[in-house]
C-alpha cells in the first residue's frame, strides 16, 4: 500500500470533449486519512474529473498521480489500488446482494477463506448483514447505495472515489452513510467525493469547488468561509419579504442578496457596514425589521457569493 | 490472465442467464425451431405434381400410358379433363401444375410403330421444379416407347433384344439423392452461426446498456479475462443446442451420420467458438442491444445461408464470388458438417478445414480484445 502523505495529486489536468472544455487545468492535491470534498453545479465537471481520477477517462491533458502510480501511464494499476461507487447505481440488479458482493470479491481476486471473511466483515459494516440473500433490484435505494460502498471497499483500497454517493437517498440513509465514511476517514483510507448537498460539504476536511470546469476556490470549509465572506452574513427578518429583496437587488453595496428560510441573507461589498447601511436603506421605505444580526456564513452563502463573483468577471 | 476472474465473470453470467428464463426459453426452443422451419420447408425434392390429362383417345394404349403417371410418385393425377378449355383453366388458376394431353390417334400410331407426340403443358413460374417435372415426363416417355418396341420386336418372334449399352448408376454419399440428406447438415451449421453470435452480441452491450459496465471497468479486471470468462457460459448453452440440432437432424430426420461422433462434436466446438467471437465483436462495437440484435442476425444468418454452400453450390456461383466465399468461416464448417455425416470422413480429410476455423478464431478473439475499449465511450 502507498504509504506516501498525497494520495491523490494532480496538476493542469484538462479533459475536452470536441470544443466543450469540461476540466480546465485543475490542479490539487489530497492527503492520507483525508475526506476531499469536491463540490460544484451540475455540469461543472465533478464526474469527469473523478472518472479520470479512476483510469475510466483519458485526461487530454496533464498530469498527475494517483495512490502512486501514473494517471497518464499505469490506469490499469490505479484501478487496482482504489475503490468506486460511480454516481449511478451500478450492481447487478438480478444478482442479491451476496452475489454482488461475490463477484465484486473474485474481480479484485480475492478468494478463499479471506474473501469469506471480507464479505462478512463488509456484510457487517455497511448492515446489510440480513438482506445478503436478497435480489438486488428488491432493495431500496438506500440500502443500494449501501452495497454499492460494500463492493468498492472489499478489497480494502487505500483511496475511495464516491461520486454523489447520497443522491435520491433519504436524510435518515445519507446521515449514516456519512457515518460510514468519517471512520472509514479515521481509520486511514482517503475519500475523495463529489456531492452538491452543501451540508455534506461541511462533513469534508477540505473542499474544491469547481465551476465551468475550473477549481475556483480550495481550502477547509472554515478557511472558505473566513477567506471568501470575512465580512460576515446579515440576516434580516422583514416584511413584506419579497419587495424588500427587489429593492436591495438595485442597490451597488449589495454584493448578494437572497432569500434564506423566512428571511434575507445579504452580503455587503468590502469594507461596507452592513447592518447599518441596511437599516439606514429601509427607514422611509414601507418595510418593518423584526429581527437584525450578523451571522457566520453557511456553505451555501460561500458557493453562491464565489459563483457571483465568477460570473460577474 | 487470472483464472479466478474469469470464473467470477462466467459465474455472473451463468447468473444472469438462469435468471432470466424467457431468454433462456428462446436459447433452448430457436434451434429446434428452425431446424422444423428449416427441415421440411426447404426441400427441392419434387413429389405429387398435381397434373390434369385430357384423353381424347379413350383406348387400352392411352389407359395404360395415363396409368404410368397416376401409378407413380411423382405425379398426382388430380383432374381428367373434357376439352382443352378446362386445361387450360385449371393450369392458370395454379390447381395442377402440369397438363397431358394425348391425342385421338394415340393408339392407332403407337400400334402401327409410328411415332406419336403427346401434349405436355408445364406452369413455367417455378423453372426449377418445372425442370424436374420436364425430365420425369421425358423418362416416363422414353420408358414407355423402350417397352413398345420390346413387346413389338417379341410379336415379330425374335430374341428380346439387347441394348448395346446401359448406364447403371450408383449414387454414393446420398444414395436416395434426398435433398434433406444434404441440407440438414449444413442446417446445422446455419442454427450455430445464429445462436452462437446472437448469443454473444449481447454481453458487452448489455452492460453497457444497464450502467454496470462503468463500475466493472472501474476494477482492475483485464479485458481478456473478461472476454472469456463471458464467453465460458455462452460456450456451454451452444452446446446444448448443438446436441439438440444433433439428435433432431438423426432421429426426427433420418440423416445417416457415418462419421465420428466425437470428431463431430469437436470441431463443431471449435466453429461455436468462432461464432461467438464474431458476436463479441458485434456486442463491442454495436451501441444498443437491439442494434446488436440486428448486426447478428445479419452477420450470422446471411453469409451462412447464402454463401456458405448451405443452399447454394459453390461451384455454380460466379468466380468472384466463388472467392468471397472462401472468407467466411461458416464454408468450412458446412463441409465439415457434410463430410462427416455423409462420407464418414475422418480428420485426415478435414485438416484444412479444421486450421481455417482455428486461425479465424484466433483473429476472431484478437479483434475482439482490441475493439473493446476499457474507457467510457
Amino acid at each position: 500500500m502507498d504509504k506516501a502523505p498525497l494520495t491523490v495529486e494532480v496538476e493542469d489536468l484538462v479533459k475536452t470533449f470536441g470544443d466543450f472544455v469540461a476540466v480546465d487545468h485543475i490542479r490539487f492535491q489530497v492527503g492520507r486519512g483525508e475526506i476531499f470534498g469536491f463540490l460544484g453545479p451540475n455540469g461543472a465537471g465533478k464526474s469527469t474529473t473523478i472518472r479520470m481520477l479512476c483510469g475510466l477517462l483519458m485526461p487530454t491533458f496533464g498530469k498527475g498521480r494517483v495512490a502512486g502510480f501514473d494517471l497518464m501511464e499505469e490506469p490499469e494499476k490505479i484501478k487496482g489500488a482504489i475503490g468506486y461507487m460511480s454516481q449511478k447505481f451500478s450492481l447487478y440488479d438480478d444478482l442479491t446482494v451476496l452475489e454482488n458482493l461475490r463477484f465484486f470479491g473474485g474481480i479484485y481476486g480475492l478468494s478463499g477463506a479471506f474473501q469469506r471473511q471480507r464479505e462478512e466483515q463488509v456484510l457487517g459494516k455497511v448492515g446489510l448483514g440480513e438482506l445478503r440473500d436478497r435480489i438486488t433490484r428488491a432493495l431500496a435505494v438506500g440500502w443500494k447505495q449501501r452495497l454499492a460502498l460494500g463492493c468498492s471497499i472489499l478489497h480494502e483500497p487505500s483511496i475511495l472515489f464516491l461520486d454523489e454517493p447520497t443522491s435520491g437517498v433519504d436524510p435518515i440513509s445519507r446521515r449514516n452513510f456519512w457515518v460510514l465514511i468519517q471512520g472509514m476517514a479515521e481509520r486511514g483510507v482517503t475519500i475523495f467525493v463529489t456531492t452538491h448537498y452543501m451540508d455534506e460539504a461541511e462533513y469534508c476536511s477540505r473542499l474544491a469547488l469547481i465551476y465551468q470546469g475550473k477549481i475556483i476556490a480550495l481550502g477547509t470549509p472554515s478557511e472558505l468561509k473566513l477567506k471568501t465572506l470575512s465580512q460576515g452574513v446579515l440576516e434580516v427578518e422583514c416584511r413584506p419579504l419579497i419587495p424588500a429583496l427587489d429593492l436591495l437587488k438595485k442597490e451597488p453595496w449589495v454584493l448578494e442578496s437572497a432569500v434564506f428560510g423566512g428571511g434575507l441573507h445579504v452580503i455587503g461589498k468590502e469594507g461596507i457596514r452592513v447592518e447599518e447601511e441596511v437599516s439606514r436603506f429601509f427607514q422611509g421605505k414601507e418595510i418593518v425589521i423584526d429581527r437584525m444580526g450578523l451571522i457566520r456564513p453557511s456553505l451555501e452563502d460561500v458557493f453562491v457569493s464565489l459563483i457571483d463573483k465568477e460570473e460577474g468577471q | 490472465m487470472r483464472l479466478s476472474r474469469c470464473w467470477a465473470i462466467a459465474r455472473k453470467e451463468f447468473f444472469h442467464i438462469f435468471r432470466d428464463p424467457r431468454s433462456l426459453a428462446l436459447v433452448i426452443l430457436m434451434p429446434a425451431l428452425l431446424m422444423l422451419l428449416f427441415g421440411y420447408a426447404v426441400t427441392l425434392d419434387v413429389r405429387r405434381v398435381s397434373m390434369v390429362v385430357l384423353d381424347r383417345d379413350h383406348t387400352q394404349e392411352s389407359l395404360s400410358f395415363i396409368q404410368r403417371f397416376s401409378a407413380s410418385p411423382y405425379f398426382n393425377l388430380r383432374f381428367v379433363a373434357q376439352d382443352e378449355k378446362k386445361v387450360k383453366q385449371l393450369i392458370d388458376e395454379g390447381s395442377v401444375k402440369m397438363g397431358l394431353i394425348i391425342p385421338w390417334n394415340f393408339s392407332k400410331t403407337v400400334t402401327s410403330g409410328k411415332k406419336v407426340a403427346v401434349q405436355v403443358l408445364l406452369d413455367g413460374t417455378d423453372s426449377n421444379t418445372a425442370n424436374i417435372v420436364l425430365s420425369y415426363v421425358q423418362a416416363i416417355g422414353r420408358q414407355y416407347t423402350q417397352e413398345q418396341t420390346f413387346t413389338k420386336v417379341e410379336r415379330m418372334g425374335l430374341q428380346r433384344a439387347n441394348l448395346p449399352v446401359e448406364g447403371r448408376t450408383r449414387v454414393w454419399f446420398n444414395e436416395e439423392l434426398e435433398s434433406k440428406n444434404y441440407f440438414i447438415p449444413g442446417l446445422v451449421a446455419v442454427i450455430m452461426s445464429i445462436i452462437g453470435v446472437l448469443l454473444t452480441g449481447q454481453v458487452i452491450v448489455r452492460e453497457w446498456e444497464r450502467g454496470t459496465m462503468e463500475l466493472l471497468i472501474s476494477t482492475p479486471v483485464r479485458k481478456g479475462e473478461l472476454i472469456i470468462g463471458k464467453l465460458f457460459p455462452y460456450f456451454f448453452l451452444s452446446l446444448l443446442d448443438l446436441t439438440l440440432a444433433l439428435l433432431m437432424a438423426k432421429w426426427l430426420f433420418d440423416v445417416p451420420l457415418r462419421g465420428s461422433i466425437t470428431l463431430l462434436f469437436l470441431l463443431s466446438s471449435l466453429y461455436i467458438l468462432v461464432a461467438l467471437a464474431l458476436g463479441m465483436i458485434i456486442s463491442t462495437v454495436a451501441k444498443t442491444q437491439l442494434l446488436a440484435n440486428q448486426m447478428a442476425m445479419i452477420i450470422g444468418f446471411l453469409p451462412t445461408f447464402l454463401l456458405s454452400g448451405f443452399t447454394f453450390s459453390i461451384s455454380n456461383m460466379p468466380d468472384w464470388l466463388q472467392v468471397m466465399t472462401y472468407a467466411i468461416a461458416p464454408r468450412y464448417y458446412v463441409t465439415i458438417l457434410k463430410e462427416i455425416f455423409l462420407k464418414g470422413a475422418g480428420f485426415s480429410f478435414l485438416w484444412f478445414e479444421t486450421l481455417t476455423l482455428v486461425g479465424f478464431m484466433v483473429a476472431g478473439f484478437w479483434v475482439a480484445t482490441r475493439s473493446f475499449k476499457k474507457e467510457l465511450r
